[in-house]
């Protein structure tokens, strides 16, 4: 998810070892992907930024693979489980989302934070430079009308004389 | 050299953190990585790069650097937060020998791991001498601290967010009133101004 920076949007390209491309997507601002992987090896992601003039992004990612790493190094993991240690299994995932939530939550937090103190600069240079204009203007139109006078005066003397 | 720099928004790191009430234990945050250099030679990856060395700095949210130590070419750090917010994680390599410019690369493995997640079971198990039931028991304790804190953190955003309303708010006032006066006394300056030009010119 793009976090901060211009559109908030950000190209996102996903190979496996072989150079095939499993996930390509432009100027998105935020998507999620699951694959299986087919075969070992190193996988390549990059976020690109290329497209903008500009703008810096922040991008927050994640991954999760595989499953959790057991909580045992067991040998001992035949028996099924207990009614309380699948409550407890069951739990534990419930939880695992709840917090997957508060990530949602806390990354639209930070944008939308970032959006707003983007836009409190913008007004403050809009205003500070309107209050400059504005005195330069008044200032300026007086001493354009005094000069339109001005001239008239001097026109006048010499036509007299 | 090569710089990595991961910032995540919020939190300490992209998890959970610090509400400033309540007596919680302050988070902290293990990073694990492994250099290797490119071999121009064989065109790939070395396995390892002895002599190498990289150098990590972690800076809070406020800018202060919390950790800044050099380590060998691999290495693992670990670090405790005090403020919520995002921390910036800078690694880059000393080393200028190394031919890391004109072509060279350096792929560095990175992991990172927060909070509850620096937790490793088995061990607290083995350390405490806990039954399987006392050990998942504590997980989830330990998954549900997490959630406290984020939303401490949550409350702590909003408080921040309600006191910058309130000053915008004011500023806005401020500057609406200020600039009305201006615009008057502009007003009555050229009028001022203008009037005795004229009467000074015998226009008026």
């Amino acid at each position: 998810q793009v976090i901060t920076g211009g559109h908030y949007d950000v190209d996102c390209r996903l190979e496996d070892p072989d150079g095939i491309v499993l996930y390509k997507e432009m100027k998105k601002q935020y998507d999620s992907f699951t694959f299986t992987a087919s075969r070992n090896g190193t996988y390549k992601f990059c976020f690109s930024n290329e497209f903008s003039t500009f703008t810096h992004k922040t991008v927050y990612f994640d991954f999760q693979v595989g499953e959790d790493p057991p909580l045992f190094p067991s040998e001992n993991r035949v028996t099924a489980l207990t009614q309380m240690e699948s409550a407890c299994v069951s739990i534990h995932e419930a939880l695992k989302s709840v917090i997957d939530y508060q990530t949602h939550f806390r990354l639209r937090e930070a944008q939308g934070r970032s959006r707003a103190e983007d836009l409190n600069s913008r007004v403050a240079y809009w205003s500070i430079g309107e209050a400059i204009i504005l005195l330069f203007v008044s200032i300026g139109q007086v001493f354009l009308l005094k000069s339109f006078f001005s001239d008239k005066r001097t026109t006048t003397t010499r036509v007299g004389s | 050299g090569k710089e990595g720099v991961r910032r995540a928004p919020g939190g300490r790191e992209g998890r959970g953190g610090l509400g400033g009430a309540g007596p919680a234990p302050t988070p902290r945050s293990a990073g694990n990585y492994r250099t290797q250099l490119w071999d121009k030679q064989s065109e790939s990856f070395l396995p390892s790069t002895p002599g190498l060395g990289m150098h990590v700095e972690v800076k809070d949210p406020d800018g202060k650097v919390v950790l800044s130590r050099q380590y060998g070419s691999e290495g693992r750090f670990t670090f405790t937060s005090h403020t919520p917010g995002e921390h910036q994680i800078c690694l880059h390599s000393n080393s200028t020998r190394m031919a890391l410019f004109a072509g060279g690369k350096l792929r560095v493995h990175l992991d990172i791991q927060v909070g509850e997640h620096t937790n490793n079971y088995p061990e607290i198990a083995a350390k405490d001498k806990l039954t399987e039931l006392q050990l998942r028991a504590r997980q989830l304790l330990d998954q549900v601290e997490q959630i406290q804190k984020e939303q401490n953190y949550q409350r702590y955003r909003e408080e921040r967010f309600r006191m910058t309303s309130e000053s915008t708010n004011q500023r806005v006032l401020w500057w609406s009133i200020a600039q009305t006066i201006i615009l008057i006394l502009t007003g009555i300056w050229q009028m001022r101004h203008l009037k005795s030009f004229f009467e000074a010119k015998k226009l008026v």
